[in-house]
């Protein structure tokens, strides 16, 4: 007989809930100092350098916001159609395509003035990751084709189109051949909203969606839809909410937001299209999803964590030599994590050999030690 | 009585318990089956009963307590101990691989099959020497349910058992099915075989049991002699208070047609989904209707097709106080006045991890207003679920508390509450009290009844036919997707009713589905 076994809670655990994500990175920070020690690193160095000191200097702060704020948007909108069990994959397609769409507005309009200009790119961008998103859709529901396999193919898709418009029709003509479009003009660049900062009208956006989203969850009717599809597809239907519109919506919330997303990084931060545009944003948003509980306030907490992970790693290239991929190592580990606490939220911990009288006090709040031996009459 | 008293014992417990996660399953459990005897374990679900007979099957080990078998001290530490000692055991579940044959499904659960021509020669024995109707060549998805269950109860046989645990055997079968398996349980217990039988249906323990020991809360409560009570007494016994009677409906007036269903039919869900074939009914101001008939016959998705849950490749026509709802939504049928109940509470008719206030936006949403412009109105769904739980007596926390945290009698409650609330004009609900204690189940009917006389109509389908017998005006069955003609309830001919849910429609319109032999032989039993 094992020493540990798990046990069914009778009740999910809403402690655990919350916990399990901290104990996800608690377990992230421990094992990424063992592994990069093994691999002849300084691990606990490694640690607090991508960890610790981005949260200590305030400049790596207005970093941590910059990189958070397209996460967060993704995250929210891929955790609208989580909650329904759609699992849209191809965010980071649908993040191109939307800072492909501004793009071509802002390239149309090169030699124009105007406040107009910018939320037409905006709207453009949301459009362009929506319309990414409905091919998938559309599979789902007419033919009943995978949404994970063909939302995560269009991916290569958009990428590939990226190339060849950076390299052939939208390449600067002024830009001695090099595979990238013109700068935009000022009209067509996010503001800053701190001076002197590069806090970006992004960022309070990214937070302004997360709460709508939060507001759409709780309160509406369309909430309500996404939430009982994905804890009970047949009560969904009993319910009259139909298996399509929840694909739909569900894809449409996902490719737009990303959409977004993509057109704020292009008209902020990089401030052209160039074909390093894509930089893993529409994976690392499926992590900030599940680590922010597909909870759009959560996922504000957890975009700032992962934005961590790309500020401290960067500084912990130039800093500790740390390879470039410790970044992605320690996503990976993250939601590995994740996952694997995910189960204490169901079930708790007894030991082994007499299955209910010992139980160990950390299995949360509501799993009081002696109530599994309590009579329900 | 005296002498049988003297002998030892089949099988004694001594004070069997059994915990689990919350609930104490099995309270030191103590009876005795006697050699020969069939002994009725009777209770409500939740009762404990299952757990004891997985416990003497060695499905399940006892926390504590003894099983004494033919006066010797055992341990059962699995079916196939069991199975060794001479227990044999019928699961309310069959354990078929429908692409087989009879005699290869047979081969597969015993534990040492002899070759296959041997094997055969003790099959057909066995079903000849019980005068079972079953050919050991055909393929199990070729069999009617009482069939199956010939198969698990000839696997039983072969290993010539001294203990034949029955687990709820009846409550797939028709009235006639019923019958012929009364007749060869009988002539088990007269060649010595004890029967430990399992069930809440007490006209029938009345019918077959010599004694009885009655369970609730996962104790014994009272032990008795079937014969020398009334299924009233025993009812009582098993819900722990007095039974409540139902307002009798008699002569009650039935205003016109409201609820009218046209040669409606539907495809089946691929790839063993029943079709709908043809299907008409109308039903009455102030009428409740049945449909009766086997698990599996299409109810599903009859139920699916009026509720407007399912609606590809539907034809036909369904109208509501000459309102045509065939194509309409889900939605819209509900702001007709269509409400509906499925079978299934968690998962279907209720989200297990939602509050009772979410679930009543489920289905109350439009006709409550518990929501205005895509907005929910949290307040209005609280009250309602209030009002529900209230007016329903269902035991819950409050509407704050979790669908799946009621017992299935209480979530049951509040689903058929949650609809009856919204005061519709016609009703179509599939097992109304399916897993529900008595008390509610009275409860649930009398809802029902006191709707339609307010000029409503009820659709009840369900598997339970003494249920549909006391509730229902009238009646039709089904079978195979095809709807009988309707019956009027009173005067009604239980063996018609049989007749028809085995499958006897007169004429049988397509080739491939003949009369099925066991149903032969009882339509030649009847007609001498």
């Amino acid at each position: 007989m094992s020493l540990v076994k798990l046990e069914p809670r009778r009740q999910q655990s809403r402690a655990m809930a919350i916990a399990a994500p901290v104990i996800a990175v608690a377990l992230t920070l421990f094992a990424g100092a063992l592994l990069f020690t093994l691999l002849g690193h300084d691990g606990l160095a490694a640690v607090n350098e991508i960890f610790v000191k981005p949260l200590f200097n305030p400049y790596r702060w207005q970093d941590l916001l910059v990189k958070a704020s397209p996460l967060v948007m993704i995250a929210t909108g891929l955790a609208i159609g989580f909650r329904a069990n759609v699992w849209n994959i191809g965010a980071e397609g649908q993040y191109v395509l939307g800072g492909l769409a501004g793009t071509g507005v802002a390239l149309a309009t090169l030699n124009m003035s105007g406040g107009w200009i910018l939320p037409v790119m905006l709207v453009c961008g949301v459009l362009g990751g929506m319309v990414w998103a409905a091919i998938p859709a559309l599979l789902k529901t007419k033919l009943g084709v995978n949404e994970i396999l063909s939302s995560l193919m269009l991916n290569y898709v958009a990428i590939q189109l990226l190339y060849y418009l950076m390299r052939g029709p939208w390449k600067d003509p002024m830009g001695f051949n090099f595979p990238q479009t013109a700068m935009f003009s000022s009209d067509q660049t996010l503001p800053i909203v701190v001076p002197g900062t590069l806090i970006h009208l992004g960022i309070p956006l990214a937070f302004a969606i997360a709460l709508t989203a939060f507001g759409v969850m709780t309160r509406t009717i369309t909430g309500f839809q996404m939430q009982v599809e994905g804890l009970a597809p047949k009560a969904a239907a009993f319910g009259g909410f139909g298996a399509a519109s929840t694909v739909w919506i569900a894809m449409l919330a996902g490719g737009g937001l990303a959409g977004l997303a993509g057109i704020v990084e292009a008209s902020g931060p990089f401030g052209q299209m160039v074909p390093q545009f894509p930089t893993g944003y529409g994976y690392t948003a499926i992590i900030v999803a599940f680590l922010g509980r597909l909870n759009p306030l959560g996922i504000v907490v957890a975009g700032l964590v992962l934005a961590l992970t790309y500020v401290g790693g960067e500084s912990a290239q130039t800093t500790i030599g740390l390879p470039s991929a410790a970044t992605g190592v320690f996503q990976a580990m993250m939601l590995f994590f994740l996952l694997a606490t995910d189960i204490l939220v169901r079930y708790r911990v007894v030991s082994g050999r007499s299955a209910p009288v010992a139980e160990p006090r950390s299995s949360s709040g509501e799993a009081k030690p002696g109530e599994s031996k309590a009579v329900t009459a | 009585m005296a002498a049988k008293a003297a002998q030892v014992p089949r099988l004694a417990l001594k004070d069997i318990s059994k915990r689990f996660p919350g609930v104490v399953a099995n309270d030191r459990v103590s009876f005795a089956v006697p050699a020969g005897a069939i002994h009725a374990l009777l209770g409500e679900n939740g009762a404990g009963k299952s757990t004891l007979v997985k416990i003497i099957y060695g499905v399940q080990a006892a926390d504590d307590g003894q099983i004494v078998f033919d006066g010797q001290p055992v341990r059962i530490g699995s079916p196939r101990e069991a199975r060794a000692l001479g227990i044999g055991m019928v699961f309310q579940h069959f354990s078929l691989f429908e692409a087989m044959t009879v005699l290869e499904n047979i081969a597969l659960g015993m534990d040492n099959p002899p070759p296959r021509r041997e094997l055969e020669a003790r099959v057909r024995a066995v079903l000849e020497s019980y005068g079972l109707a079953l050919d050991p060549h055909r393929h199990v998805h070729t069999l009617s349910v009482g069939e199956r269950q010939r198969i698990e109860i000839v696997r039983a046989l072969l290993q010539n058992p001294s203990l034949l645990i029955m687990d709820e055997p009846t409550s797939v079968l028709t009235p006639q099915e019923v019958e012929q398996l009364f007749t060869t349980l009988r002539r088990l217990a007269d060649e010595g075989c004890s029967i430990l039988y399992i069930s809440h249906k007490l006209h029938e323990i009345k019918a077959l049991c010599q004694s009885a020991t009655i369970m609730r809360g996962g104790k014994v409560v009272a032990s008795c002699d079937p014969r020398d009570e009334s299924a009233r007494s025993m009812a009582e016994l098993m819900i722990g208070g007095s039974l409540k009677d139902l307002s009798d409906k008699t002569d009650c007036t039935y205003g016109e047609a409201r609820f009218v269903v046209n040669a409606l039919s539907a495809p089946g869900e691929p790839p063993f989904g029943t079709s709908l074939k043809d299907v008409s009914f109308s039903v009455r101001s102030g009428e409740i209707f049945g449909i009766a008939g086997v698990a599996g016959n299409g109810q599903n998705e009859l139920l699916a097709v009026l509720s407007g849950e399912r609606q590809a490749g539907v034809s036909g026509s369904l109208t509501l106080d000459g309102e045509e709802l065939v194509h309409a939504s889900v939605g819209a049928r509900r702001r007709a006045g269509l409400a509906s109940a499925p079978e299934e509470r968690n998962g279907h008719a209720a989200v297990p991890g939602m509050t009772l206030a979410e679930n009543a936006l489920l289905s109350a949403r439009n006709r409550m207003g518990l929501s205005s412009g895509g907005l929910i109105r949290s307040r209005a769904a609280k009250n309602y679920a209030a009002k529900v739980i209230e007016a329903f007596s269902v035991k819950a926390t409050g509407p704050g508390a979790a669908a799946g945290s009621l017992s299935g009698g209480n979530l049951q409650k509040y689903v058929m509450g949650r609809e009856i609330m919204q005061n519709p004009s016609v009703l179509v609900v599939s097992q109304p009290t399916w897993g529900v204690d008595a008390g509610a189940a009275g409860f649930i009917r009398q809802a029902m009844i006191d709707l339609v006389a307010k000029g409503a109509c009820v659709v009840v389908v369900s598997q339970d036919l003494d249920e549909l017998l006391e509730l229902c005006d009238r009646l039709a069955v089904i079978n195979e997707g095809r709807l009988s003609e309707p019956m009027d309830v009173k005067g009604i001919s239980i063996e018609r009713v049989g007749l028809l849910m085995g499958g006897i429609h007169g004429a049988s319109p397509e080739g491939d589905a003949p009369i099925r032999p066991a149903a032969k032989a009882f339509a030649a039993e009847i007609s001498a």
